[in-house]
């Protein structure tokens, strides 16, 4: 009996470790997500002060999104669009860099609404971020 | 006996293999989440390193 009870503590141990072990990590350190990191931290040195007049927010679902284009002088409003949708591109291919880097391409959309959440919560306080109810400054 | 152990072992370990394949892991996802939003927003850099380098040599040259 104390044979059995040993093994079977044994058993769930091992279970419980190896499921720990799979849960504990994503993996995100491949070049591919690397290099989409690098960029968009490139990028921010340009987004940051859009974020910081509201002339950008972050959205709920995982993007960015120009909120007030008056925000921003006439002739910066085309490079910001661009910026915008560079952004946007990189974050999408993060995403989903993440699913298939982890053998789960199905897990993008958790991964971008996981995201999502953490980039609000992350926010400097006077930035906009988009709630269920709209707009809101942090 | 022995048998019997071992396919406990096996009606454990199938469905644990099983869970853990199908399900998204929310927690794991939520900490790579924090260290890809950190790297990219540089909110970990080390700001107070150089800080408290700039600090000692201040100090020093204020003695003299």
């Amino acid at each position: 009996m104390k044979k059995i009870l040993l093994s079977l503590m044994l058993l769930s141990t091992l279970l419980i470790s190896q499921f720990v072990a799979a849960a504990a990590d994503l993996e995100v350190n491949t070049p591919a997500i690397s290099a989409i990191k690098n960029s968009m931290q490139a990028r921010h040195g340009q987004l940051a002060a859009f974020y910081a007049s509201g002339a950008i927010g972050l959205t709920k679902d995982g993007l960015i999104a120009v909120k007030d284009a008056n925000a921003v002088p006439l002739a910066q409003r085309g490079a910001l669009t661009g910026l915008v949708k560079d952004e946007n591109a990189d974050r999408s291919k993060l995403y989903k860099e993440i699913a298939v880097a982890n053998g789960h391409p199905e897990w993008q959309p958790e991964i971008q609404s996981t995201f999502a959440g953490r980039w609000i919560d992350k926010a400097q306080s006077g930035w906009w971020v988009q709630g269920a109810g709209g707009w809101t400054q942090k | 006996m022995k048998n019997w152990m071992l396919g406990l072992a096996f009606v454990c370990a199938i469905p644990a293999c099983v869970t853990i394949n199908i399900y998204f892991p929310a927690a794991a996802a939520e900490k790579a989440a924090d260290k890809i939003i950190d790297d990219v927003w540089q909110l970990k850099n080390g700001t107070q390193k150089p800080d408290a380098n700039k600090e000692a040599p201040a100090g020093a040259s204020s003695a003299q």
